[in-house]
């Protein structure tokens, strides 16, 4: 007996309310892009500079006792943050302690960190010292990774889009596009609107999640060239609709295969690659729908050349265009 | 209709072999450590029994090389420097002054008496007495230029001299500036290395990055403070005259001059001729000594130049003291007794025996020609690194498991199939990354996991169409063979477009983003391998063997 996800034949009607897919789309796109004007991203310190300590202690952490320990220093803005993971042991208390940049130097010092490790392991005497982990980034560093990010994922966008464009039509192209930029505003938007922390990994998350919701998609456009050329006389609309029924059950395969693998990476990866996951599992479902509900509606709204035959073979019927 | 030639089949079964035999070693990860480390030390000469023993842990026939791990696995220190390039502007024009000085002064009869003037330190300022002779001077000090070597610069000159009224104002070219930068960088990074080295840690990783940057990544290292501390020291040792001492910091030096604290001393200050005699530069070796009291010193000793340099200075200014410095301060002044014609020496000072170790290490590796600001610095623990590989090794198994079980469900005797594919693929992902020497990063493991969900879409693509093929019914072995010939353009456009964005990864990343970018773009490459011609091979075997009437995919 065959595990089987989707039926053997499905014949769903994904067009039905093509305008409403969009306009739910649209409006998701709005929500995501209005949450991160209104809330913005919560950097990392990759992108806005500053220094992050992980501690450990053997004791509860109490993030009241830490800030109060910290208070004197004057390190200007300090965020701690109490880190919970299924991996960690009873006396395993971990939190991440954000210092922002500091104005006279580039990079924090060393005395900082021996300053910041005295004052806490006074306050809480279960602290394991050294710090299991300090980074720290100047904020010339910090606007330079900004701007590589964005040029990446703009880069890689543009690479698809060619490539797209010399493999298929233009329409194609840009129904591709099109979902790829829904992909990754839902994504920034679920960042900034949980407030996830937003570092370099997680721009190598969007890229990857560029790279799958591409995946998805030229599957299914590899289809509908192929059924545009097999069936002449059907519309757009139905042979879009043959073709992403055709590929439903793989697209769902291998979405469940991926998602299989990323969750177990979630909950058993430890809390470190936490964030890059979780942006990656939001993605996959994410890079799905919108191969679906957004590349292929665009494809169906755009129209497409249909005389996928050479000109030489429709030299009689040249005339025929102009009605068209 | 189903065939692959033998010379196929051999090739396919070859590539899959050589790629899990070097992907082996990763599977007794501390065992080839040790042996590769022992070997290593062996070669070095340290040979011991229990070296041997070590060394013997892995057969030499087999290869040894593994995964490197990185810094967010292994722990260690990251550190990125910034070369403070001007700061060797500032030494050039210093060196300079002398030369410049001394052919104005053979030309006081047009130019009258010189003057050196306060200015920023990238440039010299002379103030002439008489401005008739302005011309005269200007052409006497671009006389000192030298030619730059540069690939576009034709006709380039090291300095530029020009006029502002009654003074000469000398700086270098913007060719030399740009010449200089990169020989400043260059340098930098030798030095750098070589006091890594001295150290003697574990492959660290040392990169220019951009023009004036380097990179530096030490595994196994407590933290970026120790390892700042090792490169971070500039070590500039210089000798130069003493013109007086006192107690007073803010004492006003004249022109070219300056006031700098002694090293053991405090509230003793000397003023010293900002123009060296002999730097560091021109030492060809320094090492651990003790001086005739049985203290810790160093001795030192000059190339040629040096040596004359220094030979002649002393020869000329018996009597006078001459500071030594180490990165502005004055370890010592003595007082030069007689000529040194042999051009080494030893500097006392109060030191301890490891201070005067590493002060000659240092003066060994070479003093940095130029200052280095750290943008970055992340120090992880090895603990927290142990911690995520073993998270992610069970994280991995948990996926590949789940991952094998749901495609077995699936596609049942295919999906097995699939499923040894897979396994053959995440070795020979390792197989390659271990053959190209890459490093596993923690988003790198992300990439794996990632690869092992993937991996399969080109063999669902695959297996989805021998279904739909079975339907239009013209026999198991039709199917098949469609099923690979139509699903291939499919699995193609999928699989570049992803690629390009794992080569755009690999290009704008760094460190564990461009971890994750190598494993994904290798992950790739191995799938698509494995599906197209693995699985195929495996299918059309147990095609030929069983020749089955029908088949449920």
């Amino acid at each position: 007996m065959r595990l089987k996800l989707v039926p053997q034949n499905t014949s769903f009607d994904f067009f039905s309310r093509w305008k409403i897919w969009l306009g739910i789309s649209a409006l998701m796109m709005i929500v995501a892009f209005t949450s991160f004007m209104l809330q913005g991203l919560n950097f990392g310190i990759d992108f806005r500079g500053g220094t992050t300590i992980r501690t450990q202690s053997t004791q509860e952490i109490d993030v009241g006792v830490y800030r109060d320990a910290l208070a004197p220093l004057e390190l200007g803005d300090v965020t701690i943050t109490e880190i919970f993971d299924p991996n960690f042991g009873p006396d395993e208390n971990v939190a991440m302690i954000r210092i922002q940049a500091q104005e006279d130097a580039e990079a924090v010092t060393s005395d900082v960190i021996t300053q910041v490790g005295e004052v806490l392991a006074a306050a809480d005497p279960g602290l394991k010292l050294p710090f299991e982990s300090v980074e720290s980034v100047g904020p010339k560093v910090s606007g330079e990774l900004i701007q590589t990010a964005v040029i990446a994922v703009v880069l890689a966008i543009g690479a698809v889009l060619v490539y797209i464009w010399l493999r298929f039509e233009w329409q194609f192209a840009l129904g591709a596009v099109a979902a790829l930029v829904h992909d990754v505003i839902l994504t920034i938007g679920i960042f900034s609107e949980l407030q996830i922390r937003f570092d370099l990994a997680i721009i190598a998350a969007l890229l990857t999640i560029v790279g799958y919701s591409l995946n998805d998609t030229v599957v299914v456009f590899d289809r509908v060239r192929e059924n545009l050329r097999k069936y002449k006389k059907k519309d757009l609309k139905e042979v879009l609709n043959i073709s992403i029924n055709e590929t439903l059950s793989r697209t769902v395969m291998t979405s469940v295969t991926t998602l299989l693998a990323l969750i177990s990476l979630y909950v058993l990866g430890g809390d470190v690659i936490r964030g890059f996951v979780f942006a990656m599992i939001w993605g996959v479902i994410v890079g799905t729908y919108s191969s679906v509900f957004v590349a292929s509606t665009i494809l169906l709204w755009l129209g497409v050349k249909r005389d996928w035959s050479k000109p030489s073979n429709n030299a009689g019927n040249q005339f025929a265009n102009v009605d068209a | 209709m189903l065939q692959i030639d033998t010379w196929k089949r051999v090739l396919i079964w070859l590539v899959c072999v050589i790629g899990l035999i070097l992907a082996l070693p990763n599977a007794f990860y501390t065992r080839v450590e040790q042996s590769n480390d022992a070997k290593a030390a062996i070669e070095l000469g340290i040979d011991t029994p229990e070296m041997q023993a070590e060394a013997a842990q892995w057969p030499n026939w087999l290869p040894s090389s593994l995964v490197n791990l990185g810094l967010d696995l292994r722990g260690g220190a990251h550190l990125l420097a910034e070369v403070q390039v001007g700061d060797v502007y500032e030494s050039r024009m210093e060196a300079m002054w002398p030369e410049i000085r001394d052919a104005l002064r053979d030309e006081r009869a047009t130019v009258g008496t010189i003057r050196k003037q306060e200015s920023a330190p990238d440039e010299i300022r002379v103030r002439i007495s008489q401005p008739e002779g302005m011309s005269r001077a200007l052409e006497v000090v671009r006389g000192l230029a030298r030619q730059v070597q540069t690939l576009t610069g034709v006709g380039a000159t090291d300095i530029e001299a020009r006029s502002e009224g009654d003074t000469i104002v000398v700086q270098l070219s913007e060719a030399e500036k740009l010449a200089t930068d990169d020989r400043t960088v260059r340098q930098s990074l030798e030095i750098v290395r070589r006091r890594i080295d001295e150290v003697g840690t574990r492959e660290p990783t040392i990169q220019r990055q951009g023009a004036d940057r380097i990179l530096i990544q030490v595994p196994g290292i407590g933290s970026a403070g120790e390892l700042k501390e090792i490169i971070g020291t500039t070590a500039q040792l210089t000798f130069n005259p003493v013109v007086g001492r006192g107690t007073n910091p803010d004492a006003v030096p004249g022109i070219g001059e300056q006031v700098l604290p002694s090293i053991d001393e405090t509230g003793l200050f000397y003023t010293v001729e900002s123009a060296p005699v002999v730097t560091g530069e021109e030492l060809v070796d320094a090492q651990p000594a003790f001086d005739q009291n049985g203290r810790p010193a160093v001795s030192f000793r000059f190339n040629t130049s040096g040596a004359r340099k220094f030979g002649d200075y002393t020869l000329e200014n018996i009597g006078q003291p001459f500071a030594i410095i180490l990165d502005d301060e004055v370890i010592s002044a003595p007082v030069i007794q007689s000529h040194i014609p042999g051009g080494s020496g030893i500097i006392t000072g109060n030191f301890t025996v490891e201070e005067s170790t590493n002060l000659a290490v240092l003066l060994r590796a070479g003093a940095l020609p130029a200052g280095l600001e750290f943008l970055e610095e992340r120090t992880i623990g090895p603990e927290l690194g142990q911690d995520s590989i073993d998270a992610g090794k069970v994280a991995t198994i948990v996926a590949f498991v789940a991952v094998l079980a749901f495609m077995a469900l699936s596609y049942g005797l295919f999906g097995l199939f699939a499923n040894i594919a897979l396994i053959i693929n995440v070795g020979l992902l390792f197989g390659l990354l271990s053959l190209i020497g890459a490093t596993l990063t923690l988003p790198g493991i992300a990439g794996i996991v990632l690869t092992v969900g993937m991996a399969v879409d080109a063999n669902v693509l695959i297996f989805e169409r021998i279904r739909e093929e079975l339907k239009s019914a013209r026999g198991p072995a039709r199917a098949i063979e469609l099923g690979y010939e139509k699903a291939l353009s499919a699995i193609l456009d999928a699989n570049v477009t992803t690629f390009i964005t794992a080569v755009i990864l690999f290009a704008m990343g760094s460190g564990p983003v461009r971890g994750f970018a190598i494993t994904l773009g290798l992950g790739i490459l191995t799938s698509v391998f494995t599906a197209i011609f693995v699985t195929r091979l495996m299918i059309v075997i147990w095609f030929e063997r069983r020749r089955p009437k029908t088949i449920e995919v």
